[in-house]
């Protein structure tokens, strides 16, 4: 007893513990529930209950509400659907004037905003994609195709690849110095022998457009929030949902309301990458001292100029890591909106995908791992570049990079114009190299995946099978035992024993929506494969963490290898563990490790490091050794942050298994994917999103509750 | 006499939620207890004193005295919750925003702790900022700005980053930013406290040339009671929003008003702060001997040679007229008595 009395949180977590399990124990599997398959609830089933909400039936199949809760949501995913069509059909029909039939029309409102937003994004990723790789399109938006069927001659040339190259490498010299720009050139120089030009300028052309866009309206209503604590709390829940719904979900509303191609999957990109500009927008503006506001207003300055020449230049930093946020988001965005027809490289990594050709889904994803990479160095860069004093300078010193670009222009037209003579009868290799014309390691890597079948079969095989039978079989079977009354009070105990009645009121709301939707049983399996992933990720992190902690240069190695991983979209991880272990679970739940155990890695090296100097010297003199500095003093100061790497962990690994559903899962994924190629899928898409944001936000809320009390506690920030 | 530059009338300045609402009701009689318990916290506790033209009043108190949030209120930086502040007669708390840039723009100049430099401007853009701000064209304001560059002594850094300076390099460009649009008010919130002792002194001596030649009208915030005794015409020692004395340095550590600064005067080197004219009997001009010495002298340069003396020392003014006069015994008292002051 005495025991319980000094560690009371122990005794009310072993009490919770004990409810859960009886629970589950006194609530027995229903005899007809089995878990549905497939497109089995599509199907009309006699056996099914019905009810009539807002006019929409929702079928389903009833079970006693301590078991599953009935579906008092499903009317949710067909309203909104109904909801949008109607907006885009039917609300506020206005007379437009159409310029091709020269006549008024009349068209929905929203249809027209749509379409009218539609073109110009077309008409903005064309003017790009043409200056990098030439075409009609621009020419055509301000004459007309007739126009241009008499004058033969205009058409935008396109830049030869040698200048682009030579642009990258000259920014990247300005940005950061030698190194970078060495590795610009060499990347440019990859991607246009290995015949990847086409499809990454045109995955360039779709973040020039999005990514500006998104810098500006994050920027924006950064400004904003910071200005108008109103803003502030308005827009709080949404960006808070954005930051766990997996970037694949938004795709299918965009569907509705944009169509397919490009220009529907930059919108949709603006809505993903804005988040992440506005919250770091808000965090520059907040960063900067009290004093250098005070000092721009004693200085005379009026709101505007305060904004413009105090807070945001001071900002700056913050602001341009919000710019890389951007990119890279953006870059993510341009490889998984192939799912919506975006071109570039991620519609032929999807389409190399679909074909099960390994070999040239790797040479596309290894472009796309290059290309993150180099704009993710290019945009820290501009981020951490200062100017120096270096006296005055020359106007050849000032000038430059922009006369080293213009000489390189001059120089790569003059090549172009000579390659037209030396490659009379085959394509001008100096002007582009056409895709799939390059160098191609695709058989080789196919022989390559040949052989590890050939020789390894038998034991991936095995392993396969071993994992799916004796461990995942048995995880997955475990959770979908659990009745939804026992995983409810499970969640709100917890919630109350960590925050209290708010932080138990909000995972409470967050869990029964997910209960009260049709997809619970998906939600458990999500669950179940990203908790196997957690798990796994964390004990691989945490242990490769603590390990790389010991050294000072393996640390900085180990931080530098994670940088580069999480530069790396997340549909890229899928192709190299479909190569060994083909398209079974085992595949994601890899996948699913690997990406995951990336922040969990970070933190725990991040963590260890934040324990103060003073301490580690107090320690030592203390007399401790190794060990006992590492479970005594570092380990449990490192503790909160490494906490923090779990949720960013959590976050990843469901990114993950959503995505995963691409080889074949039958999680929430699997819905949204199905979503996608479902001209009504788009309200089904948005709550399956929703859904998989909120387990998110459940571990989100709890474990950020946990860790602001536990640093309270030690007094740490 | 002339109007005051700075007039303050009954200023409080009060944190919280329904501070206003409660101040109504107090009547002025502000308890920061009864007020805490209700969520507020009292920054400043009805603060009347004026400033008058180019007088320094120093401002010392320790951190949470309400002294930063007085000079807030003063340049209105916050907005003080109860009472009158006036700017050369002006009422500044019924300015428009238009009239308060206006005026900060033309007769405010204020210098921050943390130096509060712009980050991405030279030394010479940072000095040029409010002129710029201000309306002035580029050249023009650079020019001013190389000017103020020269008389703070940074000539040779004018194209320097902030983060390449060292801390009273930075100080300089802040005083320098704040004397560009030649203020008549100039506000300093300890300005050298982020400073090296030795730089400190170096800047606080740097200071004194300088306002000597400006004679600007200044507030300045410190929490060293040494710096203010080194630097001010007179002080004001505040804790907990009150100002519990204000007075010339001299008269402070002679007849501290609260025990609270009392505390302060102990440890000073009064020796070194005090004047003979501080300490001279007034009543005795005629029984002294040959020496005389003039009544601005700071006891410690003269009191080795009053020491030698036996009879009483005359003390003369400026005319060299017999005003006074100071016997050893009341040296000996003052440096090394006790202190509590027989005067």
């Amino acid at each position: 007893m005495d025991y319980l009395k000094k560690y009371p949180k122990l005794f009310q977590w072993l009490f919770l513990l004990i409810i859960f399990f009886a629970l589950c124990f006194s609530i027995d599997v229903p005899e007809t529930y089995k878990f549905i398959r497939g497109q089995a609830e599509f199907v009309k089933d006699p056996n099914q209950s019905t009810y009539v909400f807002l006019g929409k039936e929702v079928r389903y199949y009833a079970f006693d509400v301590f078991w599953r809760l009935p579906p008092l949501l499903g009317w949710l995913p067909i309203w909104i659907n109904d909801s949008l069509f109607f907006l885009m059909n039917e609300w506020m029909p206005m007379e437009f004037w159409n310029e091709d039939t020269q006549e008024y029309k009349t068209r929905p409102l929203v249809l027209e905003i749509s379409r009218t937003l539609t073109s110009f994004m077309t008409f903005l990723i064309f003017l790009i994609r043409e200056t990098l790789l030439g075409g009609l399109e621009t020419i055509v938006a301000f004459t007309s195709w007739d126009w241009i069927d008499k004058n033969p001659w205009a058409e935008l040339p396109g830049l030869p690849w040698t200048i682009v190259a030579a642009g990258f490498a000259i920014l990247s010299y300005k940005l950061s110095g030698k190194g970078l720009a060495i590795f610009a050139g060499l990347v440019m120089v990859y991607i246009s022998i290995f015949g990847q030009w086409k499809p990454s300028m045109q995955t360039l052309s779709f973040i020039l457009v999005a990514a500006p866009l998104s810098f500006i309206f994050g920027l924006g209503l950064g400004v904003a929030a910071y200005k108008s604590k109103r803003v502030e709390k308005a827009l709080y829940p949404i960006l808070l949902v954005m930051q766990t719904m997996p970037q694949y979900a938004v795709l299918v509303p965009a569907l509705v309301l944009f169509g397919v191609g490009d220009h529907a999957a930059v919108i949709i990109t603006m809505i993903v990458a804005v988040p992440p500009m506005i919250l770091l927008t808000l965090l520059g503006l907040r960063a900067v001292p009290p004093e250098v506001i005070e000092a721009g207003r004693m200085s005379g300055c009026n709101n505007w100029q305060l904004m413009t020449k105090v807070l945001i230049p001071t900002a700056r930093r913050d602001i341009l890591i919000g710019v890389n946020q951007v990119i890279m988001v953006c870059f993510s965005m341009a490889v998984i909106s192939a799912f919506i027809g975006a071109k570039g490289l991620g519609f032929n990594l999807l389409l190399a995908l679909n074909q099960l050709n390994i070999g040239l889904a790797l040479e596309a994803g290894l472009c796309i791992s290059l290309i993150a990479i180099l704009l993710d160095k290019m945009s820290l860069a501009w981020a951490n570049k200062q100017t120096d004093y270096f006296g005055n300078l020359t106007f050849y010193q000032r000038n430059k990079n922009s006369l080293f670009f213009g000489a390189s222009v001059i120089i790569g037209i003059i090549l172009a114009y000579v390659g037209t003579f030396i490659f009379k009868d085959t394509f001008n290799y100096l002007f582009e190299v056409p895709h799939n014309k390059g160098i191609s390691t695709a058989d080789f890597w196919n022989k390559g995946v040949d052989w590890i079948f050939d020789t390894f079969f038998v034991y991936i095989k095995a392993f396969n099978t071993w994992l799916i039978v004796e461990v995942l079989q048995p995880m997955r079977a475990l959770y979908l035992r659990m009745p939804a009354v026992a995983t409810l009070v499970l969640v709100v105990g917890a919630g109350y024993l960590i925050g209290g009645i708010r932080s138990a009121l909000v995972v409470f709301a967050l869990t029964l929506f997910i209960a009260l939707s049709p997809w619970w049983d998906r939600a458990l399996v999500t669950t179940y494969m990203a908790t196997f992933g957690v798990i796994m990720s964390c004990t691989i992190g945490f242990t490769v963490g603590t390990l790389c902690f010991q050294s000072k240069r393996a640390a900085a190695f180990m931080l530098g290898v994670c940088d580069i991983f999480q530069t790396f979209p997340s549909f890229v991880y899928l192709i190299p563990v479909m190569m060994l272990f083909g398209i079974t679970d085992t595949s994601v739940l890899i996948a699913v490790i690997v990406y995951a155990t990336i922040p969990a890695t970070r933190y725990t090296i991040e963590g260890l490091r934040s324990v103060p100097a003073g301490l580690h010297d107090a320690a030592t003199m203390s007399g401790v050794n190794k060990f006992q500095r590492l479970t005594k003093i570092e380990f449990p100061l490192a503790f909160p942050h490494m906490m923090l790497g779990l949720n960013q962990t959590i976050v990843f690994a469901l990114f993950m298994v959503i995505i995963g559903a691409f080889i074949g899962t039958e999680d929430l994924g699997q819905y949204i994917l199905k979503a996608l190629s479902d001209k009504n899928g788009a309200g089904i898409g948005l709550t399956l999103g929703i859904c998989v944001a909120f387990i998110g936000l459940i571990f989100d809320n709890l474990i950020r509750t946990w860790v602001g009390q536990r640093k309270k506690h030690l007094g740490i920030d | 006499m002339s109007e005051p530059v700075i007039k303050c009338e009954n200023v409080y300045k009060i944190f919280g939620a329904n501070a206003e609402k409660m101040l109504q009701e107090s009547n002025g009689n502000v308890d920061a207890k009864t007020f805490q318990d209700n969520g507020c916290i009292v920054g400043v506790n009805n603060a009347s004193f004026e400033v008058s033209k180019g007088e320094m009043l120093v401002v010392m108190g320790l951190s949470g005295s309400g002294k930063s949030t007085l000079l807030r209120c003063i340049s209105r930086l916050t907005d003080a919750t109860g009472g009158k502040i006036f700017i050369e007669g002006q009422d500044l708390l019924k300015l428009n925003n238009k009239e308060l840039i206006d005026l900060r723009r033309n007769k405010m100049g204020m210098v921050f702790q943390s130096f509060a430099l712009l980050p991405h401007k030279t030394v010479v853009e940072n000095i040029a900022f409010p002129l710029q701000i201000k309306g002035i064209k580029t050249e023009d304001s650079i020019s001013k700005a190389m000017d103020m560059v020269k008389l703070v002594g940074l000539d040779g850094r004018e194209n320097y980053f902030p983060r390449e300076l060292s801390g009273g390099q930075q100080q300089r460009v802040g005083i320098a930013r704040s004397l560009a649009v030649e203020p008549d008010i100039w506000f300093l919130d300890e300005p050298f406290s982020a400073l090296d002792p030795l730089i400190r002194k170096e800047m606080q001596d740097e200071f004194l040339r300088l306002q000597e030649k400006l004679q600007k009208t200044i507030m300045f915030i410190t929490h060293d009671f040494d710096e203010a005794l080194k630097l001010a015409d007179r002080i004001a020692i505040m804790k907990d929003g009150i100002i519990e004395q204000l007075d010339t340095p001299a008269k402070i550590v002679l007849n501290p008003a609260t025990e609270y600064v009392r505390k302060f005067t102990e440890e000073v080197p009064r020796e070194k702060v005090l004047l003979i004219e501080d300490v001279m009997d007034t009543s005795n001009t005629e029984n002294v001997g040959d020496l005389k010495v003039s009544k601005d002298e700071v006891i410690e340069n003269v009191a080795e040679k009053i020491l030698s003396q036996e009879k009483s020392v005359a003390v003369t003014d400026e005319n060299n007229k017999v005003i006074g006069s100071i016997n050893p015994t009341k040296i000996i008292n003052t440096v090394f008595g006790g202190r509590k002051n027989s005067n």
